[in-house]
């Protein structure tokens, strides 16, 4: 029997159709249709100067749309030649690790109210909120932030936003306690994700999966240790990986990396300076503060002119991939001297962690493809792009 | 970008062992802000894929990504960028295709890296470029009835069509 799932069934995440070849109740091949959510992206990069496109990467994973804003800027400030200050670093550093905890949050709860534990998802929204909370109150966003800009921030944090963090990271440590109270050990979420969907070490490499996927298959590749950016060098982290390579060890890996997540924000607490500038200086291509716009001709020029046409890095080609929630998030820019992106391409990590679904569900039951697509911890917005 | 002249190319090893391998496969080599292009024949792309997977030196067993850059109306038109990743050595390296725009077909690699199937799709469905040996070629982005490649530089992206 041949099984239409989706696009519009409640635990595809989103509009992801999976077509189901079935014997009884086993799945003999799993086919998934995606393509529903493409908004030509990449196409409307090019029509927008580099700056303008910040806006379009918050929109391509929106469960974690920092991340995205950190691989696009890091990219054109390679392209460029130019590096954002340090304080600038480590605070992008701490958002982006709020940002992975955040999307590991949605997903965790998602998941489970996907095999029937309802409640995990409305504590653990509660926790995500508080996130969302921090975001708004630096950037003035919750979700599509566009925080981080080409050379540094958008914006002077605004006082008191350390103490924000601050109180969120004391009270987590414990709430994840409680979500593993009620999963860890659950007889059901056990029966549900333990020797389920399982994918191999070699599988994962040659299928291209990354991220917790990759390193739950007993892969330990981490892009912030193997190429370490932003500063990610001075920080003390470890790379959590499991070799059972199954669902329940890619919930492991992913509640592991919350609590390291965490102790990279403590440790950014502290290194990030109180005062110092938080963009970089480059006459010409990062607009000059506010105060030498109104004070220097020089500035003037250069505020209106970054504004109005944007700038030119030289011609070139750049890949900068960094480790979104959800594993290496690439963008390639290619630059021919114009004030526009010639390419931009986006390495989604759900695109090609998602082609690895019929290797995880097919020879299993039908009600394992719900914690197949579930475990993938795919966002079909980055997918489709 | 730099094109790094023939007797600067030996500093670097992955295109040293390349040229030692076959001396024919490497057309030209790019650096730019420390990123190494490896522009390669057609005819060789598959071999210099398996040698590069395969050699126990290189090891370059993880395919981050295929994408393609339309220079149009420069001839030849496209460039097939292939983006390797050796996940022990630590290593990037980008190999680089250029295929004329009235035969855009380019020899498929799904063999040597499996994940290279929904990238070639999604490379056949933008831009046109046909991979020959693909095992299942189909659009995966647009759909099916979808005429034209939009990531292709004269599509237009106004007006009715």
């Amino acid at each position: 029997m041949v099984l239409n799932m989706g696009p519009q069934h409640p635990s595809t995440h989103g509009v992801l159709r999976v077509i189901l070849e079935l014997e009884g109740e086993i799945v003999v091949k799993a086919e998934p249709v995606i393509g529903y959510l493409h908004t030509g992206i990449e196409k409307t990069c090019e029509r927008l100067t580099y700056s303008q496109a910040i806006t379009l990467t918050d929109r391509i994973d929106y469960l974690a749309p920092l991340s995205n804003n950190l691989g696009y800027c890091l990219a054109v400030e390679k392209l460029l030649g130019i590096e954002a200050p340090k304080r600038a670093q480590y605070i992008r550093v701490m958002l982006t690790e709020l940002t992975r905890i955040s999307s590991h949050l949605v997903w965790v709860g998602t998941h489970a109210i996907d095999l029937g534990a309802m409640s995990v998802f409305l504590y653990t929204f509660r926790e995500r909120e508080e996130i969302q909370k921090i975001f708004e109150f630096i950037s003035g966003q919750r979700m599509m932030t566009s925080y981080f800009r080409v050379g540094g921030l958008a914006l002077e944090p605004p006082p008191g936003y350390l103490d924000q963090v601050r109180r969120f990271i004391d009270t987590f440590p414990a709430r994840l306690d409680e979500y593993e109270d009620l999963l860890t050990q659950n007889r059901i979420w056990l029966g549900r994700t333990k020797g389920v969907g399982f994918l191999s070490a070699t599988d994962a490499i040659a299928m291209g999966a990354s991220g917790p996927l990759l390193r739950a298959s007993g892969v330990a590749f981490d892009n912030r240790k193997a190429f370490p950016y932003s500063s990610y060098d001075e920080f003390d982290f470890s790379v959590p990986t499991q070799t059972a390579g199954d669902c329940f060890a890619r919930y492991q890996v992913r509640v592991a990396e919350m609590r390291e997540s965490l102790k990279i924000v403590r440790q950014a607490l502290e290194k990030i300076p109180a005062e110092g500038p938080f963009k970089a200086t480059a006459p010409g291509i990062i607009a000059p503060s506010r105060e030498e716009m109104k004070t220097s001709i020089e500035g003037l020029i250069y505020h209106f002119k970054i504004y109005t046409e944007g700038f030119a890095p030289p011609a070139g080609e750049v890949y900068q991939a960094i480790e979104s929630p959800r594993g290496e998030l690439g963008v390639f820019v290619a630059s021919d001297g114009s004030n526009r992106p010639y390419r931009v391409k986006f390495r989604a990590p759900s695109f090609i962690n998602l082609q690895t679904l019929p290797k995880l569900c097919e020879g299993r039951l039908i009600a394992d493809v719900v914690a197949c697509i579930g475990t993938t911890d795919i966002v079909l917005g980055e997918v489709d792009r | 970008m730099h094109i790094v002249e023939p007797q600067e190319e030996t500093k670097n090893p992955v295109v040293r062992k390349l040229r030692e391998w076959d001396a024919q496969a490497v057309a030209e080599v790019l650096e730019f802000r420390g990123e190494t292009t490896v522009v390669v024949h057609r005819e060789h792309l598959r071999r210099a894929a398996e040698y590069l997977a395969a050699e126990p030196s290189l090891r370059f067993s993880f395919l981050s990504d295929i994408t393609t850059v339309d220079r149009y109306p420069i001839e030849p038109r496209f460039e097939v960028n292939y983006h390797l990743l050796s996940l022990d050595r630590r290593e990037r390296l980008r190999l680089k295709l250029r295929v004329a725009g009235n035969d855009p077909t380019v020899p498929s690699v799904t063999s040597t890296w499996p994940t290279a199937n929904w990238h070639e799709r999604e490379n056949f469905d933008l831009f046109g470029i046909r991979f020959e040996g693909h095992p299942d070629l189909r659009r995966i982005l647009m759909p099916d009835d979808w005429e034209g490649h939009p990531l292709r530089k004269d599509y237009p992206v106004e007006g009715y069509r």
